[in-house]
């Protein structure tokens, strides 16, 4: 990269400093800061501009979810699920009753399986939108956030219409769904969908081929493939490192045993791969949705349960594939309406614990860069 | 054709079919499609040229309010949301978000306040300039919301920082924060004025 020129006046510089220490700084980053995508707090300990260690600071999100889940019944839980990973709540929704499932050994039926396939799949567009969108506005560029927020919103009015609600839907319900699809709905998708296909060429050829975008993440915050395991990412974090791991396709649940899904793996493992790994799976959702709207079965969209859920005394763990990663259940009940414990097994969380490894050695500039891409939702780190 | 709805409304209820019920007029906006910028703020009254400072002084604040980029939890997103393409904060002179508190006017509280973040935020609140206001977003921050009997989340941010415009929702949609700021606007423009119709206790 440098040339001679500049190599040998950094060597001198070096030999000339040899044995000096400049002091270490501790530099607070957070909570309130715009690009710590929430109130992560991260305390970095810098030597000149290089990064030494950091120290990630969390639990300014904590609001109890997990003993809240104890107080309420499996019915009332659903809710709450929804605001613990806030950008893809459907997702959520359907770990949640998923495990209560499971739990209960009830069988959903296949229009309901599907059901939760499609809005779990444009759940995860809209998640990857705004985390390609967030990304590009950390790195100084302002115009994608704007694209990709306008095509979020096509999304969210498809929600609404179908749950009433923008974002926190309160849709899944143990045994199925709560609504079928209003009239002419899924042709409305299926519209929406021809359009964000071309939206997204757009925006590849805007953000994959600009330079200044390419300068700060190619090799920036490289994960090997070891290391990724060791540290348990999933998500698109592994799958960018060559992680082959995607719950869809190792472990199918629900209408994923009949729809299979292509895997998307880089093996660059740096801060572009990990982006570029979520802009594939836009394209990848985007053809399951389109599988499962021309093979919605018809039939129920909910099976029989009594109104008070009492599964029997016993425990279960559930995870599906969040657009960030393994989002499980580990659920025991005692036999009553309330789960005795219902522990969240958030990605992000899991995530989170590779950063300081992740920026050590790194530029301060590209510590905003390593962040954006791990893609953490602080709802989800700190319950 | 509203009208011919409302008499054959009151035709067919019970209460009014005697005639004798008084209508109340409906002042306020029932929702944002009836609520006209500037129209609430036409009805105050100058009757000075100290007034008329003042009324400068307030018109100048209230049309570019900067609010401090600070989202804390689901609420953040709608609040993005609105100053994104679609819903176009900048339409009303909001979409500046400052990063740092000392350049910014309006404080957004937008999700839940937990105890741990709740002295965080009061420092904020502090080192914002004068003039500065607090808009509370959303159900957590109003009241505590669905997380009210929480060990760890703060039941109101009222009891840290006193807010100016509270805006209900879980998250509110970004059309009822943009209601949240008009309402925030009209506030600004009649502090200190005499507003007609209203009586001093009113302020």
């Amino acid at each position: 990269m440098a040339t001679g020129a500049g190599e040998n006046l950094h060597s001198d510089y070096a030999s000339e400093a040899e044995g000096v220490k400049s002091q270490e700084m501790l530099l607070n980053m957070g909570p309130q800061h715009p690009s710590t995508h929430g109130v992560l707090r991260l305390v970095l300990t810098l030597e000149g501009e290089t990064i030494v260690d950091c120290t990630p600071v969390i639990g300014y999100l904590h609001r109890g979810m997990e003993k809240i889940f104890e107080n309420r019944t499996l019915m009332q839980g659903i809710r709450y699920t929804d605001n613990s990973d806030y950008l893809s709540p459907m997702l959520c929704e359907i770990a949640y009753v998923g495990a209560a499932e499971q739990l209960m050994g009830l069988e959903v039926p296949r229009r309901a399986q599907y059901i939760r396939l499609l809005v779990g799949e444009m759940q995860r567009i809209a998640s990857h939108l705004v985390a390609v969108g967030t990304y590009l506005v950390d790195l100084g560029a302002f115009t994608p956030i704007l694209w990709t927020f306008r095509d979020r919103e096509g999304i969210l009015s498809l929600f609404e219409a179908l749950s009433g609600s923008r974002f926190t839907f309160n849709y899944q319900r143990v045994g199925g769904v709560l609504h079928d699809f209003p009239r002419g709905w899924l042709k409305e998708c299926e519209a929406y969908l021809e359009k964000l296909e071309q939206n997204l060429q757009e925006l590849d050829t805007l953000i994959n081929g600009n330079e200044i975008f390419l300068a700060r993440t190619q090799g920036v915050g490289f994960i090997d493939k070891d290391q990724a395991i060791a540290y348990g990412l999933t998500g698109p974090m592994a799958r960018a490192s060559g992680v082959s791991w995607d719950l869809r396709v190792h472990r199918p649940y629900m209408a994923y045993r009949e729809v299979p899904v292509r895997i998307q793996v880089r093996q660059e493992g740096d801060c572009f791969a990990r982006n570029m790994v979520r802009m594939q799976e836009i394209t990848e959702s985007i053809r399951l949705c389109r599988e499962a709207i021309a093979n919605m079965p018809p039939g129920a969209i909910a099976a029989r349960v009594p109104i008070a859920l009492r599964p029997q005394r016993g425990e279960t763990y559930f995870a599906i594939e969040n657009s960030r990663g393994e989002y499980g259940f580990y659920m025991i009940s005692d036999g009553s309406e309330f789960p005795w414990r219902a522990k969240m097994r958030a990605p992000s969380f899991c995530n989170l614990q590779i950063l300081p490894d992740l920026l050590r050695g790194h530029k301060m500039s590209d510590a905003v860069a390593i962040i954006g891409s791990t893609d953490i939702v602080l709802g989800c780190v700190d319950r | 054709m509203a009208k011919d709805e409302q008499t054959a409304s009151s035709q067919n209820d019970p209460v009014t079919r005697g005639g004798k019920r008084r209508t109340v007029p409906l002042t306020m906006a029932r929702g944002p499609f009836e609520y006209t910028p500037g129209n609430q703020e036409n009805n105050v009254q100058l009757t000075s040229v100290a007034d008329m400072l003042q009324w400068a002084q307030n018109w100048a604040r209230s049309r570019s309010v900067w609010p401090l980029g600070y989202g804390l939890a689901c609420c953040a997103i709608e609040m993005m949301a609105a100053a994104q393409s679609h819903y176009d904060l900048s339409r009303f002179g909001s979409e500046v978000f400052r990063s740092s508190p000392r350049q910014a006017d309006l404080m957004i509280v937008a999700g839940t306040v937990s105890v741990k973040m709740g002295p965080r935020l009061r420092l904020l609140w502090e080192q914002m300039p004068e003039p500065k206001w607090v808009l509370s977003m959303g159900q957590c921050a109003n009241s505590g919301g669905e997380f009210y009997d929480s060990y760890y989340t703060v039941q109101g941010v009222d009891t840290i920082v006193p807010v100016d415009v509270y805006v209900p929702g879980c998250p509110p949609r970004p059309e009822q924060l943009i209601e949240g700021l008009l309402k925030l606007r009209e506030k600004i423009l009649k502090k200190g004025l005499k507003i007609q119709g209203e009586s001093e206790m009113d302020r």
